[in-house]
């Protein structure tokens, strides 16, 4: 119950964080130069041409106008048209939004199957093997641009090897293994900057929580190494690792733009990359409102998953 | 035979790529069905010697030579998995804050129950039964919902008997007690005490090392004491005899500086100077440049522990 009361608070606070990104990402689009009506006219633009599209689109307004407008559709789940192609933007979100969803998830799985489990190797041996291979995956990760990586990945792995295809893919639910094939890649590419800040994290903390006092009573206890670390070491480290996820999936949504590009895939980054230069602003303003939805939710969900970790934050009921 | 024999221990540390000696050459018997006081300023090697018999050493420190028998086995030589299996079965250990002892993720519950499911045959149903029995036997009120409950919903002195608990599941033939009562009130202390001395000592025989700074602590549950000043046993014997007649400066110092009825009105004495860090301690006799009647041989001759009455040993040369 206790729980239920928990995610109930977060969710309404999630109110005023969206009403502020939604302003926020209004001002900011039109504060970069470039007219709409330009783009779409392209040559044939004459200034009476202009104002009339301008004046269709709404763009003659003032600016707390044309934000009171745009609102109050998206209040009533209309988010309006694409500029060029006048087709609805959440038809336009519902096909790439899953693209992206997926990707972002597959390289959270793959980053957290290599980072867990080699942090805490590194951390039960420091100078070991495990603790050398991480330090390195750190350095690399890190340093490594993701376009850089996504192309040699490409490089390697589909034009020399055929093992997996350079672009292109099928939707989830109608080919999963082609689909599975074709985010593998690009999965890899965002989980490898992921990883590298994991394994970091993930060996801290598990060297941290070895050294507590707790630690050394379990094993006074006599209680099996196994249990003492993948039972009660984890469980506490998990709570910093957690921590980490969530603000690192702002830099997973923001590596998704530059890899969905590298790797073609039609996802709602490239959506957001390509209305941008056309100064698409109904795309744009969706699309951007989409993600910071997105990175909100997965805090909320670091928010539960400490209550559910952490006994004392459940008690607390804040 | 004694239940817990340690041989000539000496345990070192690593700071800065050097060895430093915290324990040197100590040895003391633990019998059963006593309560053995290791009483010493701190820095004094005390807990150093308790991590040392649990084999629980942090990374940077090691037993350099010595033996640490538990009845027949020798501590200081079993590997990590024999280890494993006779800690909590047959030595076990609490510690001085029990607030940070229980891990606070986990119902009390879960670890009574992970404690007594590791060395006991018991089905989930057969252990949580036991663990009630635990908890009942410990004074812990409405042990039902208790295991139920979170560490941080207890107190310190709840805690403490739960640790009590964990430690004392399986019976060990001996328990470390490292500060159990520093933490706490003076009366929880006392209860505290109790319940090692009645339900452990008197009932089932357990031979109890009990590490302590207080004095007090030790007149009040101790059968022997062993005195240790920088890393030695500079005085070993009964606490009758030691309290009624301390023969180490030392010893000496350290009762005069107690507040006792006598002496409510005067100054209390203190001992001179600091204890020494590692890696300057003195030659000789150890406590020599703090000591009131030091003579020119303490500056080289260390003095061996030697018994000098029927109850007393003391590493002194005044009693050559």
């Amino acid at each position: 119950m206790r729980l239920i009361r928990y995610i109930g608070g977060r969710l309404l606070l999630l109110l005023p964080v969206l009403f502020g990104t939604s302003i926020l990402i209004f001002l900011l689009l039109r504060l970069i130069p470039g007219d709409p009506a330009a783009v779409i006219l392209g040559l044939r633009a004459t200034p009476e041409r202009l104002a009339i599209v301008r004046e269709e689109l709404g763009l003659d307004l003032p600016i707390h106008l044309q934000y009171g407008q745009w609102l109050g559709k998206v209040l009533s789940g209309d988010l309006g048209k694409d500029f060029r192609s006048n087709e609805a933007v959440t038809d336009l979100l519902s096909v790439r939004l899953p693209v992206t969803i997926e990707l972002t998830l597959l390289s959270l799985a793959l980053a957290i199957a290599i980072a867990v489990p080699l942090g805490i190797r590194a951390a039960i041996k420091p100078g070991g093997i495990a603790d050398r291979g991480s330090m390195l995956l750190g350095l690399f990760g890190i340093s490594i641009p993701d376009f850089w990586l996504g192309i040699m990945l490409i490089l390697v792995f589909s034009l020399a090897l055929r093992m997996f295809p350079s672009s292109g893919y099928a939707r989830l639910h109608e080919d999963i293994l082609v689909n599975l094939r074709s985010f593998f890649l690009p999965a890899l590419t965002l989980a490898v900057g992921l990883s590298a800040v994991l394994v970091r994290v993930t060996r801290s903390a598990v060297l941290e929580v070895m050294e507590r006092d707790f630690v050394k009573f379990l094993r006074a206890k006599g209680l099996r190494e196994r249990l003492v670390i993948y039972q009660h070491v984890l469980r506490n480290a998990s709570i910093p690792i957690v921590t980490v996820i969530g603000l690192q999936f702002g830099y997973l949504l923001g590596g998704a733009v530059i890899v969905e590009e590298v790797f073609s895939l039609p996802g709602v980054g490239r959506l957001i990359v390509s209305a941008t230069l056309e100064r698409n602003y109904p795309v744009v303003q969706a699309g951007m409102l989409v993600v910071a939805f997105m990175f909100i939710l997965v805090n909320l969900v670091t928010d539960v998953l400490y209550a559910l970790l952490n006994p004392k934050i459940r008690g607390a009921g804040a | 035979m004694s239940l817990l024999s340690v041989r000539d221990l000496s345990t070192e540390f690593q700071s800065g790529g050097r060895w430093l000696e915290a324990v040197s050459d100590v040895a003391f018997d633990l019998q059963r069905g006593e309560i053995l006081g290791l009483v010493g300023e701190s820095g004094c090697g005390k807990s150093t010697i308790a991590y040392s018999v649990m084999r629980l050493l942090a990374r940077n420190a090691r037993i350099r030579s010595g033996e640490v028998w538990l009845e027949d086995v020798n501590l200081a030589t079993l590997d990590e998995e024999e280890l494993q299996d006779l800690r909590g079965r047959q030595i076990s250990m609490i510690f001085q804050d029990p607030t940070t002892a229980l891990d606070s993720l986990f119902t009390v519950g879960h670890q009574v129950i992970e404690t007594l499911q590791e060395h006991l045959n018991l089905d989930p149903a057969g252990a949580r039964q036991r663990a009630l029995e635990l908890l009942r036997q410990l004074g812990i009120p409405a042990a039902e919902q208790r295991l139920k409950a979170y560490p941080y919903q207890f107190s310190g002195g709840m805690s403490q008997r739960i640790a009590l608990a964990i430690a004392i599941a399986c019976h060990p033939q001996v328990l470390i007690a490292d500060e159990p009562t520093t933490a706490l009130d003076v009366t929880i202390q006392a209860q505290i005490l109790q319940l090692i001395r009645r339900l452990l000592v008197d009932e089932q025989g357990t031979g109890v090392l009990l590490i302590t700074h207080d004095l007090g602590v030790v007149a009040q549950v101790c059968d022997r004491v062993a005195v240790m000043y920088a890393g030695k046993i500079v005085e070993f014997g009964d606490v009758h005899s030691i309290f009624s007649k301390p023969l180490h400066p030392y010893t000496q110092a350290l009762l005069s500086s107690l507040p006792s009825k006598g002496i409510a009105r005067g100054r209390l004495e203190n001992i001179q100077g600091r204890v020494p860090g590692l890696a300057d301690r003195p030659s000789g006799c150890r406590f020599h440049p703090r000591c009131p009647q030091a003579k020119a041989v303490c500056r080289e001759r260390v003095p061996p522990l030697k018994q000098v009455s029927a109850s007393q040993e003391v590493a002194c040369v005044l009693y050559d």
